[in-house]
């Protein structure tokens, strides 16, 4: 590859690269929350059965 | 209109009698200024151009500013002023204005000192570059105090108004560097002018956003 | 807007997006045609979205925040704060494709005279202070309240600031390269528009992923506190 071509792949891959890392932030986000509404559940649970 | 000039007044003497009796403010800015164009003398290598010296003394003017704005809302928040202020039945735009122009008194009264000591340490003053030290004050206490006024609202606020000032400031430094420098200074204090008028009607409009709680 | 349509504006906007890149990349690559200025030409087509989606993205934070100030709608302060928050990224994407792209074109990694670039660092330095500004208040109605001054300055001093940058060439850089300037031919010109129009499509689907997430998060938030 010439390196013109390297640098136009380059710009294309960071690029891609950002929006990746922004699917894993946003995967890791939604993990939190199940694990957040799984402990509220929890306590509704508790607090009808208590 | 004249209760509001006349509010400005009262506010802006109240600024300028308290920088009388304490007199920490203009002196500190006094030495920082003069400091900082010894730096720079040193800071310049052999064969350095004019040019860059004038540069340099932008330099200094902005970072003596900030000096002046950090102090500025400082008495307010320490003795909770602000809300003595705020209560009072004024516009709040009024309280802006007044400070500004308090802290732009701080800031001409350090330059009536740094400019004659510019041109003993480097080279001569121009008109142009007089012209665009006045206009840049203008614009530089404007968005100042705004942005002092959201700097003391948080935390860290000393660090903070460095932050939020320098990027705003950079069309000033563009402007003023242009008059001192180029062969066409007019082209640079018009720009100067509109930066100024453009940023102090919305800080003006801004400002009771500003400090309302 | 009906319940149905709003609680599908994500994948809907996602969908979108996705189709519209995937449509842009393809164009890019295999239609328009390889310019005198060789492949770096195809960065452009990415490049300059990127940089007109960021503009729209303080543009649009600005008018969030100048919602708020105004009308007192709720919320508004953080849409504010999302749209400027994607801005900031979309300027950073700027910035480093912009700087691969000078490096292509011109063998420099940075160059003072392209206005662009140095429009987008004071813009990122301004951005960015915005962050620092919002980060040191507590959260309430003062920090909604000079995030959105501060966003109505950031985008006054966009057009303010690439007036200054374009005086300061003059006295700092008094030779400036010369650059391709937006004649294009047509299928060109195709191109460079669903490029644009991904990547606002882009910014409109990452917008509202983010705001739904945040105000998920409020949501719990005010669940937790009903039941404990």
């Amino acid at each position: 590859m010439s390196s013109e071509e390297k640098y136009v792949a380059a710009a294309y891959l960071v690029v891609f690269g950002v929006v990746l890392l922004y699917f894993v932030i946003m995967a890791l986000k939604v993990s939190r929350l199940e694990r957040e509404v799984g402990e509220l559940a929890d306590l509704a649970r508790k607090q009808r059965h208590g | 209109m004249s209760r509001y000039l006349s509010d400005v007044a009262v506010l802006a003497r109240k600024d300028l009698r308290l920088e009388l009796r304490a007199r920490n403010t203009v002196p500190a800015m006094l030495l920082f200024v003069v400091a900082a164009l010894v730096v720079f003398h040193f800071a310049l290598p052999e064969g350095s151009s004019d040019l860059a010296a004038k540069g340099l003394l932008w330099v200094a003017i902005v970072f003596t500013a900030l000096l002046g704005l950090t102090r500025a809302f400082v008495a307010e928040r320490e003795q909770r002023l602000i809300d003595g202020l705020l209560l009072a039945p004024c516009d709040r735009s009024a309280i802006w204005l007044a400070k500004s122009l308090s802290v732009l008194g701080f800031l001409v009264v350090a330059e009536l000192v740094a400019l004659p000591a510019f041109a003993l340490f480097f080279s001569g003053i121009d008109g142009a570059t007089v012209a665009g030290v006045a206009l840049a004050d203008l614009g530089i206490c404007a968005v100042g105090t705004v942005l002092a006024a959201m700097a003391v609202a948080g935390r860290a606020r000393e660090l903070l108004l460095p932050l939020l000032f320098l990027p705003l400031a950079i069309p000033i430094v563009i402007g003023g560097v242009g008059a001192s420098v180029a062969a066409e200074p007019a082209r640079y204090l018009g720009f100067l002018a509109l930066y100024d008028a453009v940023f102090a009607i919305i800080s003006w409009a801004s400002f009771e956003y500003v400090v309302t709680e | 807007m009906s319940t149905s349509l709003r609680n599908n504006r994500v994948p809907l906007l996602a969908g979108l997006a996705a189709a519209l890149l995937c449509a842009a990349i393809a164009l890019t690559f295999f239609y328009a045609p390889v310019d005198e200025d060789g492949l770096n030409q195809k960065i452009f087509y990415f490049h300059v979205p990127i940089a007109l989606t960021a503009y729209a993205c303080f543009g649009w934070g600005a008018w969030k925040g100048l919602l708020h100030l105004w009308k007192g709608k709720p919320g508004a302060d953080l849409e504010s704060y999302v749209a400027i928050h994607l801005g900031v990224i979309f300027g950073a994407m700027t910035l480093i494709t912009g700087s691969i792209w000078a490096k292509v074109s011109w063998g420099h990694w940075w160059l003072w005279s392209e206005k662009q670039l140095v429009l987008f660092l004071v813009l990122f330095l301004f951005y960015s202070a915005y962050f620092m500004l919002r980060f040191s208040v507590e959260p309430g109605p003062q920090r909604a309240n000079l995030s959105s001054v501060y966003a109505i300055f950031g985008v006054v001093l966009i057009p303010v600031s690439f007036l200054a940058i374009r005086l300061a060439n003059q006295y700092i850089h008094p030779i400036a390269f010369n650059r391709n300037g937006p004649q294009m031919a047509g299928s060109q010109f195709f191109t460079f528009c669903v490029c644009l129009a991904a990547m606002l499509a882009l910014f409109a689907a990452l917008y509202n992923f983010e705001l739904a997430g945040k105000r998920l998060d409020a949501r719990l938030r005010e669940l937790r506190e009903l039941l404990t």
